[in-house]
């Protein structure tokens, strides 16, 4: 899922000052999965808020609605019966949900209520990891299906560096080390001479390097 | 030969090559690095240029280069991937090479996560195996990365690292043949201090014939201080310190450390000049430079061969 | 201030915080009146939003009251309650309302002394702090 993690309250207050209505948004999906930005951290962000601006002797009233995906026009449709009554939005949606409101809205404020982070998977409860950074162009099943890209602090396809110590990375003892973890899988494997052959340098065309990617299924274009 | 670097030509004629390393000064210092060179000429065939070294902005390699090479010395340009992309790094190796420098060792390079700007994004557009292999390409076939012909292309004499003590051990001989593939012509190895180890890392690159497609050069650092072991010790990651030298430098009186450090260093010398495979070594001695002649000297690897260049 | 009485909302598990309530009162002994319980299965069902409205609505200070460590009748809900309460400690102080208006308190059933005793301390507790600031602001108009 993608991950994300709420802004300081600090900076959430602030940007909400100068209002007193708002339409606080969360999102079904992604980050209701890792706790950041769904129905349940809507309510009590929404209480937080509120407490704030009470305390300063000011009010704020809070719409509170939690769409199923922000990320499709279909479901951010759904906020028209209470747009016009809120002065600005604020998203729980990762960036993706938050830019979709914002134009959808054009004539309304739309803040971010979570720091997006990363494409990630749950390790157990209440523990996210990264895992993929959409480098567009997967070796997955060339390394035994754990990412250089995501998962080594220098995203190296031929690694380890001098570094690794104990299968930890050397940026932090808690870090797994990447190339650890794809040795011993390619040895669990049966496949370790899939280990000498050099991996090229990569093609960054297919990720960030070649500028904000589309994908255009003309099957499924209306 | 696939160059005219002095370095190649040290090792095709058979001796045990030297080489040391300077590190550029924190600042628009040029003096600095010109007082480091002058105290090794005559008693390296080479000087290393570190590249931003644990990630700590110096002066770039490229311009500490230069200066070595007006005095008459061979420097060795340290370049990282942390930094540079290929553009980046491919034009500073055609700059490099029109100032006369023609030794290039491509290393990873630590995260920026220990030194002074943290913040910086990491670039490792790619890594050193790749790094290697461009160059290569570069030299052997006269191409760009992209593809695009080079004029005068670069006769770089390409050198890598090589890290013994890193985990996980059993890969580390896997990894030096990967570098051997990609075009490596030396290697430098991080500095040993447990030759035991070492010398079974050696062992399973002679197993495969590694030691004679390139030339394996040690890497010593003499102890100045027990504090500096420990340090070595526990907090540098893939270092390995063994407790007999903690317990050597601890056994003598803090006047007497720094002698009983480069003892150390000529005694590891003196051993591994017997170790097959061995083609040379790479003495550092960080912000210690004045101590390198001496060592040298000690091991028995005096006169350098007068190659010019 | 002089005359502020404050409102403490206790969160009680049946099985123990409750039953101490019960067997301080059955034990006459007194215990302020300023100590509103809601009785919840355990203490685990306690969510963060509870202890937020709580404080939204104006109570000065809240509790939540379980079992001792490892006798939860859920086998973990006082531990899962007690990690809650630390986290809206944290957000109660980013946002200034104060985290030591919350407290997570273990007891067994038995402990009528306890129940009395914590309830006491805690009046005074929130006495001292004051009353919650939410409390001088216009009321809101909130659709929830």
């Amino acid at each position: 899922m993608i991950t994300a993690e709420r802004k300081p309250m600090e900076e959430l207050i602030e940007c909400l000052a100068p209002y007193h209505r708002i339409l606080l948004v969360g999102c079904n999906e992604c980050v209701t999965v890792c706790s950041a930005g769904g129905r349940k951290e809507v309510g009590i962000l929404s209480s937080a808020l509120q407490m704030a601006f009470m305390k300063e002797g000011k009010t704020l009233e809070v719409k509170e609605m939690t769409l199923e995906r922000q990320c499709d026009p279909e479901y951010v449709e759904e906020l028209v019966t209470h747009i016009d009554q809120a002065e600005a939005v604020m998203s729980m949606a990762c960036g993706c949900g938050v830019q979709e409101i914002a134009r959808r809205f054009k004539a309304k404020p739309v803040f971010p209520a979570v720091n997006t982070t990363f494409m990630g998977a749950s390790e157990r409860q209440g523990v996210w990891a990264e895992r993929c950074q959409g480098c567009g162009e997967c070796v997955l099943g060339l390394t035994g299906g754990v990412c250089p890209i995501a998962r080594c602090s220098k995203q190296l396809l031929n690694g380890p560096c001098g570094g690794s110590t104990n299968g930890k990375c050397e940026v932090d003892s808690d870090m797994d080390c990447a190339w650890q973890l794809i040795w011993d899988r390619l040895k669990a494997l049966g496949i370790e001479d899939q280990y000498e052959k050099n991996i090229a340098a990569k093609d960054w065309r297919t990720g960030r390097g070649g500028g904000p990617r589309k994908i255009i299924r003309e099957d499924l274009v209306k | 030969m696939k160059t005219e670097s002095v370095l190649e030509k040290v090792f095709a004629s058979g001796e045990l090559a030297v080489t040391s390393e300077c590190g550029p000064p924190r600042g628009a210092v040029p003096e600095k690095i010109i007082e480091k060179a002058k105290m090794l000429k005559g008693y390296v065939d080479a000087v290393n240029v570190t590249d931003n070294q644990t990630a700590m902005v110096r002066m770039s390699s490229f311009a500490a280069c230069v200066f070595i090479r007006q005095l008459g010395m061979s420097p060795i340009l340290q370049m990282v991937t942390r930094d540079r992309n290929r553009l980046a790094m491919q034009a500073d190796i055609l700059g490099a090479y029109s100032h006369g420098i023609d030794n290039i060792l491509c290393l990873s390079g630590d995260h920026p996560h220990f030194g002074d700007h943290p913040m910086a994004a990491n670039v490792h557009d790619i890594d050193s195996v790749q790094f290697v292999q461009m160059i290569r390409d570069m030299r052997d076939k006269g191409k760009f990365q992209g593809g695009d012909d080079i004029l005068n292309p670069p006769k770089m004499f390409i050198g890598a690292a090589a890290n013994p003590f890193a985990d996980p051990f059993e890969l580390r001989v896997a990894r030096l043949a990967k570098k051997i593939k990609a075009g490596t012509d030396f290697i430098q190895t991080q500095c040993i201090y447990n030759l035991d180890k070492f010398e079974k890392w050696m062992e399973g690159v002679r197993d495969r014939g590694l030691h004679e497609k390139v030339n394996i050069m040690a890497g010593i650092t003499p102890m100045k201080t027990v504090g500096m072991a420990k340090y070595m010790k526990n907090r540098v990651p893939g270092m390995d310190v063994p407790d007999e030298i903690i317990k050597r430098m601890a056994g003598v009186p803090k006047e007497k450390q720094p002698e009983e450090g480069i003892k150390i260093s000529v005694e590891a010398i003196e051993r591994l000049k017997a170790v097959e495979g061995i083609k040379g070594f790479h003495v550092m001695a960080i912000e210690w430079e004045q101590k390198v002649p001496e060592i040298v000297e000690r091991a028995g690897l005096l006169p350098r061969p007068t190659i010019d260049l | 201030m002089e005359n502020f009485e404050p409102t403490i909302v206790a969160f009680c598990c049946h099985y123990c915080a409750y039953t101490a309530a019960d067997m301080a009162g059955s034990k006459r002994l007194c215990y302020p009146p300023n100590v509103k319980i809601i009785k919840v299965p355990c203490s685990g069902k306690v969510d963060a939003i509870h202890i937020m409205k709580a404080l939204e609505m104006g109570a000065d200070g809240v509790y939540v009251a379980g079992c001792l460590e490892g006798d939860c009748h859920f086998k973990s809900g006082n531990i899962d309650a007690a990690k809650r309460v630390a986290y809206i400690k944290k957000l109660l102080d980013e946002i200034g309302i104060g985290g030591e208006r919350v407290e997570m308190i273990l007891m067994s059933a038995g402990m009528g002394e306890r129940f009395a005793q914590t309830a006491a301390d805690m009046t005074e507790k929130i006495r001292k702090l004051g009353p919650n600031p939410v409390k001088f602001a216009p009321k809101a108009n909130n659709a929830a």
